[in-house]
């Protein structure tokens, strides 16, 4: 039989404060993630797949659109003009008998446009008011078809251009454009689509790991235990934030190398600054985490409130796709309160452009201050109490 | 007996949480969701001040997409004004622009934009070459130059005036279709589960048919009402024409909520927790919605990605709603999208029946 | 030390509310309560009787809205930092991390209590040789059995000894072995180190191994003092009696119900009768005419008491718990015919068989138990019997089928009440009723009549409108049970039916069985409370997977009759089956 120490001498016992308990309270974290493979896969699977499936799926660059080419009256001229169309690498024209058949193949949707030179093309060429071209577009997808507009004009311009070196003649154009696009000369849309997508993925696990790992320690009685002991709610908050922004950066490392790497986005700005802001927003990512699971105190509420008002208004609502300068007055007030959308503000200039420091300096203060609420608001809703 | 399965699902709280967010967020979205311009900034830099210059500067002022927020002096603050995003673009017009075009020298005008969002930024370029081509007719118009030997007349079919919105919005009809029938069900069967009352169901003489009947029903009645509310919102709210007929219409949503009432019970049938159902839940949605053509084009995909998108509902579905409302597509034409939900529908109810009974532990 | 006197808790008019949907409780109405200092002080009471509140309180974790309370002469809602660093505290579930180590448990709390790192080997020596779990010091903690999860608990609660131990239902679901091992290290703790300790059950034989009780119920004290306080009163009113010429369960019956019986029921070989007043001439009063009856008198225990102080507010129960198997059975057939059969029942989680070699039958119209404690096999063996699972091994028919494969019609001869009295909770007390009547296939004149039936029989008729998640707990046991009898079944199948209620609902709900099984219904129930099995026509021991024994109450109790010991209960015949066990495997 053992005896044991008498309480009494349990105080001179005692030793060490909240270095040890937080410790503590960080290698117990650590361990559950070894121990607990989902938190692992939300961290470094779930970017993975979610970059993988974004990054090829989402593209807003059309390729190969297929368009009918209707001549009525075939000849060199109407050839020469479909030979323009068929150097492009946007479209790829597929030449129709008639009208009839161009139309049933614009229902059926087989072609996104249509290109018609009518009977006298060659006869309207030559005369002053040159030939018109009737081009139809299928207006259902208004992005796509303002896109493939633009490809068909490209085609046009080109061909004058072509025509006019080869009659040996200028060009009568009084006023050209030539457009410069800067940061991103190819217009490539996985370059901007890439950077927001990691700050779309980040949003989701942040919150995502928090408002679960919280809620679990409710659920399974081990909040209670651990608030009996003499542990502060800081360091309890503390405890969880640490060990969730080591794991929630090396998911941001992770999605930053396949940016780079696999997706072959440029990174022009620095990486300590990528590493500043990513921090910043991962703590304001894990605060409203933190903030659900506490006010919801259940996985299952808590993951539910996560993904409604995460996931969708950070798709929507962030400027991830849809310029924000574009929605009406009320929905942009709405949009300030999505912290997806400053950090998004962020990548695309530190991926595109680089350390340009009037965008990172206003968007890093409202990731502080989102970080600060969120953090603060956990911390004054979370009391040491059961009440 | 249906009736009180239904009584069970529709308590008031579910109702609210069913249908209020839903309704907020097609008003939201549906806003927010655009593709079009409509404050393109641009700051100008006019280096020859004329009164040719000028006219080109009133074509952009005068239109309603763009909106001038700076004048700049010197070349050097181009970068700062595209870097900070003062404004998307800037009109460069050189200081021989007038004496070019009044020697019959194609005059250049160079525009920088920002391609940080390429998408936006290949959408101000091309309202920027409307802008100048108007000029150009105007021009040539009053100095009786020849034309080129051939000019474009585009016509948008379906969507006149492109609006963006008129695609959009019949998409969010979709979207918050399958998020809701989805998380109805696919929570349904783990609820009663973690609560024991599944087991309850499990000894009575209720046959898997039964109960599967009794789980899809509320989904599918809830997705009904919701999607009548959400058309009439995007026909009398956001004014999006619908051409075809409204019982082809609701032969599809019912075809639609079928499957993905379908998917919602597999998912349901297949977790033990509600934290599963959860996960799955999401994990199915996500990915049928970036891969259902709703925001991109599915002809955008790589093959590999196009081939995986045969197997998800909402993309027959983005066909079928945006066909009839924008193109008044007729049912015998939409046959090639009805019957994969069907088959969707049918293989996973299937599965999900035969799930209740083997996955208990 | 500051605190007067010998004092290590005082609760001085503890008052508070919880909201729960629309519904408001009040979980303590002017408790005041002391524990004296280096005594073992039991808290005892039903569910919701406001002993988990109570000790949230004493720990810090809840602000009374009326009252004080102070702990070691702290005021625990002020300082309650201070107090929790010289209290140890145990929720129930223990509060371990089940994916975490033996070791890391008690890493995390120990840096949590700040046990400097030098007294830590020598502190976990001594906790792991007083729990014995030495041996399994790197096992997750998730992968130990009830017992040894609860001995953990306790260890990491003790890690830096505390003045004041609180312990939430430490014996809950944790079998009989278990128990008694806690018992014996929480008298050691009191007697070694001074220790102070406050501990809830809801095991009322638990109660008379405390120095000191505070019995609660709905939130009031309805007694507090040493165990013999309670039981002195009861002298002279505790009675063994024998009706030879009747059945044990008649003759409860007839005693029921007549003024002057606080309590009767079935226990053994004969009845146990708690008289209003004290003297055997009442007793033999209460017999007259009934031939030859034997009256015996024997010693109270704690549980007569509190039926007592349960009784003066609350009447009798109505006779008609006694009429549920009139309306209820329907049942057909010769009694004694084996009605369900299980041959070498096993069933596999991986690796890990939660029943094997499972074998026993039982015969129509008996009350079958299967007993143990939690993890044992009783609830896999009821949800294999119940078509819920499919078995890996081995062979079962419930009244000739096998109800996984058999027709959709043969569930409705069963009926079946699931654990934690699963109900739709939204729905109110009528439209369960009206769902499962009708999942049953129940329809017109006969719905309505058993329906009615249903609301007055079990009581159920005031609250007919009420959601039945606001309902207390004794009112959803009467609703589930109702739930699974209206279509009238041959067999039911009751998990768990008891557990949480409180002594009165439990002797209503027994007696409804035994009505039940006098009408040729067959019942079988799982139970971890020990006594109850007492009502048991049969039952089975099992634990880790296996039955033990198979018997009726009075076979099972003489496997353990020695001289020392001439009448064992339950419990020490359990004992001695597992600790027989052990030792056979050792040999």
């Amino acid at each position: 039989m053992t005896t044991l120490k008498g309480p009494e001498g349990s105080h001179a016992r005692t030793a060490g404060g909240t270095g040890m308990r937080l410790r503590g309270l960080i290698r117990k974290e650590f361990l559950q993630v070894l121990r607990d493979p989902s938190s692992i896969a939300i961290a470094f699977l779930m970017p993975v797949l979610l970059l993988l499936l974004f990054g090829y799926g989402v593209s807003l660059d059309a390729e190969h659109v297929p368009v009918a080419l209707v001549a009525e009256q075939p000849n060199a001229d109407t050839e020469s003009f479909a030979g323009a169309f068929r150097q492009s690498r946007y479209l790829s024209p597929v030449v129709m008998p008639g009208m009839r058949e161009a139309v049933t193949a614009m229902d059926s949707r087989r072609v996104d446009a249509i290109i018609h030179m009518k009977q006298d093309f060659s006869r309207q060429m030559r005369s002053p008011d040159g030939a018109a071209v009737q081009v139809i577009v299928n207006g259902i997808d208004a992005n796509n078809a303002r896109l493939v507009q633009g490809y068909v004009e490209g085609v046009w311009s080109k061909w004058l251009q072509s025509e006019a070196l080869a009659a040996g003649r200028p060009l009568d154009i009084p006023v050209q454009v030539e457009d410069r696009v800067w940061f991103n000369s190819e217009l490539k849309s996985r370059n901007f689509i890439v950077p927001g997508l990691i700050a779309i993925i980040m949003t989701l696990i942040g919150a995502l790991l928090t408002a679960m790992v919280m809620a679990r320690e409710w659920e399974r009685g081990t909040m209670e235990a651990l608030m009996v002991t003499p542990v502060t709610i800081r360091e309890v908050i503390i405890g969880k934030l640490i060990p969730y922004y080591i794991l929630g950066m090396g998911g941001m490392a992770l999605s930053v190398v396949m940016a780079v790497g696999l997706f072959g986005v440029p990174l022009k700005g620095s990486l300590w600054v990528l590493f500043l802001a990513s921090s910043l927003f991962l703590l304001a990512a894990l605060g409203m985490g933190m903030l659900i699971s506490v006010v919801a105190r259940n996985q299952f509420v808590a993951g539910q409130t996560a993904i409604i008002v995460t996931f969708l208004p950070a798709f929507i609502l962030s400027g991830f796709i849809f310029d924000i300068s574009s929605m009406p007055a009320p929905v942009q007030v709405v949009t300030h309160v999505v912290a997806a959308r400053y950090f998004i503000a962020i990548l695309q200039t530190l991926f595109l452009a680089g350390d340009v420091w009037a965008i990172i300096l206003p968007n890093a203060a409202a990731l502080i201050l989102m970080a600060g609420f969120f953090l603060g608001l956990a911390r004054k809703k979370s009391r040491k109490s059961l009440d | 007996m249906i009736k009180e399965f239904l009584a069970i699902l529709l308590d008031k709280k579910s109702r609210v949480v069913v249908f209020v967010p839903p309704i907020i967020q097609v008003l939201v979205f549906g806003y927010a969701a655009t593709f079009d311009l409509k404050n393109i900034t641009y700051a100008v830099y006019n280096e020859d001040s004329s009164a040719l210059s000028r006219e080109l500067e009133t074509g952009f002022k005068g239109s309603t997409h763009f909106q001038e927020v700076e004048r700049i002096r010197r070349y050097d603050q181009i970068a700062p004004t595209i870097d900070r995003r003062d404004a998307l673009l800037v009109l460069h017009i050189g200081p021989e622009f007038s004496r070019d075009l009044t020697t019959g020298r194609p005059a250049v005008v160079q525009v920088i934009v920002d391609g940080r969002n390429s998408n936006t930024a290949l959408l101000a370029l091309n309202y920027v070459k409307t802008v100048i081509t108007a000029f150009n007719n105007d021009f040539a118009a009053r100095n009786s130059i020849t034309g080129p030997p051939a000019r474009l007349e585009t016509r948008a079919w379906f969507n006149p005036n492109l609006e963006s919105r008129w695609f959009i919005v019949p998409g969010i009809v979709g979207l918050l279709l399958l998020v809701v029938t989805i998380l109805v069900t696919a929570l349904s069967v783990a609820r009663e589960r973690e609560q024991g009352t599944f087991d309850q169901l499990l000894v009575t003489p209720f046959r898997p048919v039964e109960i599967l009947i009794g789980k899809a029903l509320p989904g599918f009645i809830i997705g009904i009402a919701e999607a009548t509310v959400i058309i009439l919102i995007t026909v009398f709210w956001f004014r999006v024409p619908l051409q075809g007929s409204v019982a082809t219409l609701y032969a599809g949503v019912v075809l639609f909520l079928f499957s993905s009432v379908g998917v919602g019970l597999m998912i349901s049938s297949l977790s033990v927790t509600q934290q599963q159902g959860l996960l799955g839940a999401f994990l199915f949605v996500v990915p049928a919605i970036i891969l259902s053509g709703f925001t991109t084009p599915i002809a955008n995909m790589p093959h590999l990605i196009r081939q995986i998108t045969y197997l998800n509902p909402m993309r027959y579905f983005m066909i079928i709603i945006r066909g009839i409302f924008l193109e008044g597509t007729p049912f015998s034409m939409l046959l090639g999208q009805f019957w994969p939900l069907a088959a969707i529908g049918l293989f996973n109810m299937v599965l999900a029946g035969w799930m209740f009974r083997r996955r208990l532990y | 030390m500051t605190e007067p006197g010998d004092i290590a808790l005082a609760a001085d008019g503890i008052t508070k509310k919880f909201v729960s949907g629309s519904r408001k409780v009040l979980a303590l109405q002017g408790v005041s309560m002391q524990v004296r200092r280096g005594l073992v002080t039991g808290l005892i009471g039903p569910d919701g009787a406001g002993k988990t509140t109570l000790m949230r309180m004493a720990a810090g974790l809840l602000t009374p809205d009326e009252g004080t309370i102070s702990v070691l002469g702290i005021d625990a809602t002020r300082n309650s930092l201070e107090v929790q660093s010289s209290i140890g505290y145990m929720p129930q579930r223990f509060g371990l991390y089940e994916d975490l180590s033996v070791k890391e448990n008690l890493d995390l709390y120990a840096d949590l209590k700040g046990v400097s790192l030098s007294d830590r080997p020598g502190r976990y020596r001594e906790l792991m040789s007083m729990t014995g779990l030495g041996p399994f010091t790197s096992r997750l903690a998730g992968r130990l059995s009830g017992g040894m999860k609860q001995k953990l608990g306790l260890a990491c609660t003790l890690v830096n000894p505390p003045r004041l131990l609180i312990l939430d239902e430490p014996t809950v679901g944790v079998d009989p072995v278990s128990r008694r091992e806690l018992w014996s290290i929480v008298y050691r703790l009191v007697k070694d180190e001074g220790m102070s300790v406050l501990l809830s059950t809801a095991y009322l034989d638990e109660a008379e191994r405390c120095d000191n009780l505070v019995v609660l119920h709905e939130g009031k004290i309805l007694g507090s003092g040493p165990p013999k306080s309670f039981s002195d009163p009861m002298k002279g009113r505790t009675y063994r009696v024998r009706v030879p010429s009747l059945k044990n369960r008649t003759l409860q019956e007839r005693l029921a119900g007549q003024p002057g019986v606080v309590d009767v029921l079935v226990q053994g070989e004969a009845v146990r009768l708690v008289t209003k007043d004290a003297g055997q001439q009442e007793t033999a009063k209460l017999m007259s005419g009934m031939e030859g009856a034997l009256i015996e008198p024997v010693a109270p225990r704690f549980e007569d008491s509190f039926i007592a102080l349960l009784r003066e507010d609350r009447p009798p129960a109505a006779q008609s718990a006694a009429d549920t198997g009139k309306m209820a059975s329907a049942a057909v057939g010769n009694n004694g015919e084996t009605i369900i059969e299980v041959k070498d029942l096993q069933r596999r989680f991986g690796d890990f068989y939660a029943v094997k070699g499972v074998t026993f039958g039982v015969r129509r119209g008996e009350v079958f138990g299967l007993l143990g404690a939690n993890g044992a096999g009783k609830s896999t063996t009821f949800r294999m019997l119940c078509g819920l699972l499919p078995p890996s091994g081995g062979k079962l028919s419930v009244a000739g089928v096998d109800l996984r494969r058999a027709a959709a019609s043969a569930r409705a001869r069963i009926g079946y009440m699931s654990q934690k009295f699963s109900l739709y909770g939204n729905l109110s007390v009528r439209q369960n009723l009206d769902f499962f009547s009708s999942a049953y296939g129940l329809s017109g004149i006969r719905r309505s009549e058993m329906i009615e039936w249903a609301l007055r029989q079990f009581e159920l008729a005031p609250v007919a409108g009420s959601t039945s998640a606001d309902l207390p707990l004794g009112f959803k046991q009467r609703l589930a049970m109702a739930c699974a009898l209206m279509h009238a079944p041959d067999i039911i199948f009751l998990d768990e039916p008891t557990s949480g209620v409180d002594p009165l609902a439990r002797r209503e709900f027994w007696r409804r069985i035994d009505s039940l099984a006098e009408h040729g219904v067959t019942v079988l129930v799982t139970t971890h409370f020990m006594e109850e099995a007492e009502y048991c026509d049969r039952m089975a021991i099992m634990a880790a997977g296996e039955i033990l024994a198979i018997g009726s109450p009075s076979e099972i109790k003489s496997l353990a009759r020695t001289t020392e010991l001439p009448e064992p209960t339950l419990e020490d015949a359990f004992i001695a089956l597992i600790t027989g066990k052990t030792e056979g495997a050792a040999a």
